[in-house]
C-alpha cells in the first residue's frame, strides 16, 4: 500500500494549518461566508440541512487497519459515534462542529489521510475498481494510477475553480466495477495489438438530472501520456465548460454540445502542446508508487478446513455463496463485509464495527481494507483457510449480513435525513425494502439484483443504473417515488428507463414487491437474472406488474 | 485606487503604460482580456509588454488557463490578474504563471497583507513541480 513520503506528510500538514487559518479568518470576518465556501469545499467541508458535514475521502478506497482506526476515533471524539460510507469511496461525518475540524483534519493527517478536493468545483477524490490487486479477472492494479492522478490533480493550480465538479475514475479489469462510462474521465487500463500498456479513455458520462453514458474520447492512450492528456481535458474543459447554468456546466453538456468530434481535436492540439512539460519525472515517480503495490506475500496453505465448515454450518455457507468474490492467488478469496443490514441505513459503520474491521483485516487480511462503491467494505485478501474466523468475527460485530448483490445490498444516498437538497426521503425507503424482502425469505431466490435510490434529480444514489432505480421526488409537498427499469453501471453501461407514474412513499415498498416477486414468474429458469430478464421481455410485462390493471380503473 | 500584490507583499500600482482591450496589439500598452476570451487569440499576444486577466469572481477558475497558455505559447512580459482574487488563491495565481495580483482597496483591507505573504512560499509543497520536473 502507499505510504506518504515526506513530500505528502508536507503538504497535507500545511494544508491543515491553511485551513485552520481559513476557518479563523472566517470567524473573525475577514472572509465572507461567500468567500470561505469554496475554501471550506476544497477540504471536504459541506452544511447539510442539520450541521456541517465532513467528507473524508479514501483515495481509491484502500485503507490499512491503522487508519480505519483513526476513523472510528474520529468518529468517537467529533462525531456521533458512527460515520457513513459514500458511492464515491469516501467517508461522511454528519455532525462536527466547525471549530473542530481543524482538528479532524490533523487527525487524519496522522495517518496519511486527508479531506482534500472531496468537494467544489474542482478534481475530486479519484475511485477506482474496490477488487483492486486482488480480482482474477485484473490486467494490471489500478490503484498506482490512481494515487499518481491523486498527486496530480491534488492543489493543481489551474484546475481549483473549474465551471463544475470534476470525477475521475479508474478500472483495470475487464469487469467494470468502478462505473468508468458514468465519470466525468473513466479510464480502462487496456493493452494494444503490441501489448503495450494504456488507457482507454472515456469522457462525459455523468448522472444527475441529465445522465449521460461517456463516450470514447481516445481508444488507446500510452501509458506514459496520461497525466498530459487529462490534463489537456481538464484545460479545454475549464475554458469551455459553461459557466451560466450550473445544471449545464458539468463535462457531459460541454460534449453534448459541442459534439465528441470538437473536443476531440481541441484536447488533441492542447496535449500535443502540454507533452513538452512533462519530463518524465511523472514516471519515474509512479514506478516508485508501483512498488508500493506490490502484492502482499500471499501464503500458501490447505483449504481443507473452509469445505468442512461449509458442510457443517449453513449460515456460514450462505454467506460464502453470496459475500466472497474470486482472488488471484490460489486458495485466497475477497471478502466483502455488507454495511447494509436488513434495516439499517445503508453504508453507516459504527466506531465499534470500523474498529472490528480493522483487528480482522489486521489478523487475517494482510492489513488491507477497501471502501466499494456500493457501500460496503472489503478484505480484498483473506486466505480460505480463515474464512470461518473471519466470519465468526464479523457475526460478533453484528456484520456478518450474508446478502451481497442481492435486493437488500442497496445503494441509498442521505436523503431528506441529512442533505439539505433532498425532495424526498430515501434511507427509511431503503430500510423498509430490505426489511420487507427479508421477512419473505425470498432474496436469496430473487438472485442478483441492484436497487438503487436517490432522494432528488441530482443522482447521487446511482439510480439511472440501478437494475431497480428509485428516485424520490415532491409533487406539492408529498413524496413521490418514480421507477426506472433496466439501468447498468458496468461495461454495459445503461441509463434504467423511466416505468411510469411515481409511487406515494406508503405505495413504493409494495410495487417493489410486485416488481421483484413478478419477475419470478417471467424468469426463464433461477439463472436469468432480473437484469437478463428485463432486456429479454423489454419494459411492457414489468409495467403490467407494477401497474395492475385493477389500480388503473381505481384511479380512472 | 487599487493595490498590487506580490512574493514581496502590497506595493502601489507601477505600471504607467495604460490599458486598452484586446484587438490592438504591438504597442507599449498594456492589454486587459476578459476571463472568456477565446484561446485561439492568444498567440497574438506575444509582444504585449503587460497583460491584465479579468478574474470577475474568485469562483470563475478560467483566469488560470489562460495564464497557463500564454506561458505555454512563449509568453514572457508582465503577466496580472486582476479582481476578485482571494489571499487563499495567491499561489495558484504564481504557479500558473502570473508575476501579481490587483486588487480593490476594500479587498485589500478585509485580506491584508499578512494573508497574502503566508502564501508567498507558493513554491513550496507544489506536486506540479515535482510531477514535472
Ligand atoms: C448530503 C450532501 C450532499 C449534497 C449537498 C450533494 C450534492 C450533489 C449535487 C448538487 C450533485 C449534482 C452535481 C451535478 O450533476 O452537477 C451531486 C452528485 C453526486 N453526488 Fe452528491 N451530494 C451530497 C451527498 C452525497 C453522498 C452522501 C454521496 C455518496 C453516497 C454523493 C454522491 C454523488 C454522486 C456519485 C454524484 C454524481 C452524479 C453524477 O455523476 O452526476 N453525494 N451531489
Ligand atoms: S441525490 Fe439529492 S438528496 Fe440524495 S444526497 Fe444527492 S443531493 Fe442529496
Amino acid at each position: 500500500m502507499y505510504v506518504y513520503n515526506d513530500f505528502d506528510e508536507a503538504f497535507v500538514r500545511n494544508r491543515v494549518a491553511q485551513f485552520r487559518g481559513q476557518v479563523e479568518r472566517r470567524i473573525d470576518g475577514s472572509l465572507t461566508e461567500d468567500e470561505f465556501k469554496p475554501l471550506r469545499l476544497m477540504n471536504g467541508l459541506y452544511l447539510q440541512l442539520h450541521a456541517y458535514m465532513l467528507r473524508v475521502a479514501v483515495p481509491y478506497g484502500t485503507l490499512n487497519a491503522v487508519q480505519m482506526r483513526q476513523l472510528a476515533y474520529i468518529a468517537d471524539r467529533w462525531d456521533k459515534g458512527y460515520g457513513h460510507f459514500t458511492t464515491r469511496q469516501n467517508i461522511q461525518y454528519n455532525w462536527p462542529e466547525l471549530r473542530d475540524v481543524p482538528d479532524m483534519l490533523a487527525a487524519l493527517a496522522d495517518v496519511g489521510m486527508h479531506a482534500i478536493q472531496t468537494s467544489g468545483n474542482t478534481i475530486r477524490n479519484v475511485t477506482a475498481d474496490h477488487f483492486a490487486g486482488a480480482a482474477a479477472d485484473e490486467i494490471e492494479d489500478p490503484r498506482a494510477i490512481a494515487e499518481l492522478l491523486r498527486q496530480w490533480s491534488t492543489d493543481h493550480p489551474e484546475f481549483q475553480f473549474l465551471p463544475r465538479k470534476f470525477k475521475i475514475a479508474v478500472t483495470g479489469a475487464t469487469e467494470d466495477r468502478a462505473v468508468t462510462r458514468a465519470h466525468d474521465i473513466g479510464l480502462r487500463m487496456v493493452r494494444n495489438a503490441a501489448g503495450e500498456p494504456g488507457f482507454e479513455v472515456i469522457v462525459g458520462g455523468g448522472l444527475g438530472r441529465t445522465p449521460m453514458v461517456g463516450k470514447v474520447l481516445r481508444d488507446f492512450l500510452p501509458k506514459a501520456d496520461l497525466l498530459p492528456y487529462c490534463e489537456a481535458i481538464v484545460s479545454v474543459y475549464n475554458l469551455l465548460g459553461r459557466r451560466d447554468n450550473k445544471y449545464k456546466a458539468r463535462i457531459k453538456i460541454t460534449v453534448h454540445e459541442n459534439g465528441l468530434e470538437k473536443i476531440q481535436t481541441l484536447v488533441e492540439d492542447r496535449f500535443a502542446a502540454i507533452r513538452p512539460t512533462f519530463t518524465g519525472h511523472d514516471q519515474a515517480l509512479l514506478a516508485v508508487i508501483e512498488t508500493a503495490f506490490a502484492p502482499p506475500a500471499f501464503a500458501v496453505k490447505s483449504s481443507d478446513g473452509y469445505q468442512a465448515a461449509r458442510l457443517a454450518n449453513p449460515a456460514f455457507r450462505s454467506w460464502t455463496d453470496t459475500n466472497l468474490a474470486a482472488h488471484k492467488a490460489p486458495g485466497y478469496a475477497i471478502v466483502s463485509i455488507s454495511i447494509k443490514k436488513h434495516g439499517a441505513t445503508p453504508g453507516d459503520a459504527t466506531s465499534d464495527q470500523m474498529r472490528a474491521m480493522a483487528d480482522i483485516a489486521e489478523r487475517y487480511g494482510h492489513n488491507e481494507l477497501r471502501i466499494s462503491h456500493e457501500q460496503n467494505v472489503i478484505l480484498p485478501h483473506v486466505h480460505q483457510s480463515d474464512l470461518p474466523a473471519v466470519y465468526a468475527a464479523l457475526r460478533a460485530a453484528d456484520l456478518a449480513t450474508a446478502n451481497i448483490g442481492l435486493v437488500s445490498d442497496i445503494i441509498a444516498c442521505p436523503g431528506m435525513d441529512y442533505c439539505a437538497l433532498a425532495t424526498a426521503r430515501s434511507i427509511p425507503i431503503a430500510q423498509d425494502i430490505a426489511t420487507r424482502f427479508d421477512a419473505l425469505k425470498l432474496e436469496h431466490e430473487i438472485g442478483p439484483l441492484k436497487i438503487k435510490i436517490s432522494g432528488c434529480i441530482n443522482a447521487c444514489g446511482h439510480h439511472h443504473v440501478g437494475h431497480i432505480g428509485i428516485l424520490g421526488l415532491d409533487r406539492a409537498g408529498v413524496e413521490n417515488y418514480q421507477i426506472t427499469l433496466g439501468g447498468d453501471g458496468t461495461q454495459t453501461t445503461t441509463i434504467g428507463e423511466r416505468a411510469g407514474p411515481g409511487f406515494s412513499a406508503a405505495d413504493i415498498v409494495p410495487a417493489i414487491e410486485r416488481l421483484v416477486t413478478g419477475y419470478l414468474d417471467l424468469r426463464t429458469d433461477a439463472n436469468e437474472t432480473f437484469l437478463q430478464a428485463y432486456r429479454r421481455l423489454g419494459m411492457a410485462p414489468f409495467k403490467t406488474l407494477l401497474y395492475p390493471a385493477e389500480d388503473q380503473a381505481d384511479a380512472a | 485606487m487599487s493595490v498590487i500584490v506580490t512574493d514581496t507583499g502590497f506595493a502601489a500600482d507601477d505600471w504607467t503604460g495604460g490599458f486598452i482591450g484586446h484587438a490592438a496589439n504591438d504597442c507599449g500598452y498594456g492589454v486587459d482580456l476578459p476571463s472568456d476570451t477565446d484561446p485561439a487569440t492568444l498567440g497574438q499576444l506575444a509582444n504585449a509588454p503587460m497583460i491584465r486577466i479579468d478574474f470577475p469572481s474568485s469562483a470563475d477558475g478560467r483566469g488560470f488557463t489562460l495564464a497557463n497558455l500564454l506561458r505555454r505559447l512563449g509568453y514572457t512580459g508582465r503577466l496580472r490578474a486582476r479582481g476578485h482574487v482571494l489571499a487563499d488563491q495567491y499561489a495558484m495565481a504564481r504557479r500558473s504563471g502570473f508575476d501579481e495580483v490587483e486588487i480593490t482597496d476594500a479587498l485589500a483591507a478585509r485580506q491584508p497583507q499578512n494573508q497574502w505573504l503566508a502564501r508567498s512560499d507558493w513554491q513550496n509543497h507544489n506536486y506540479q513541480a515535482r510531477l514535472r520536473g
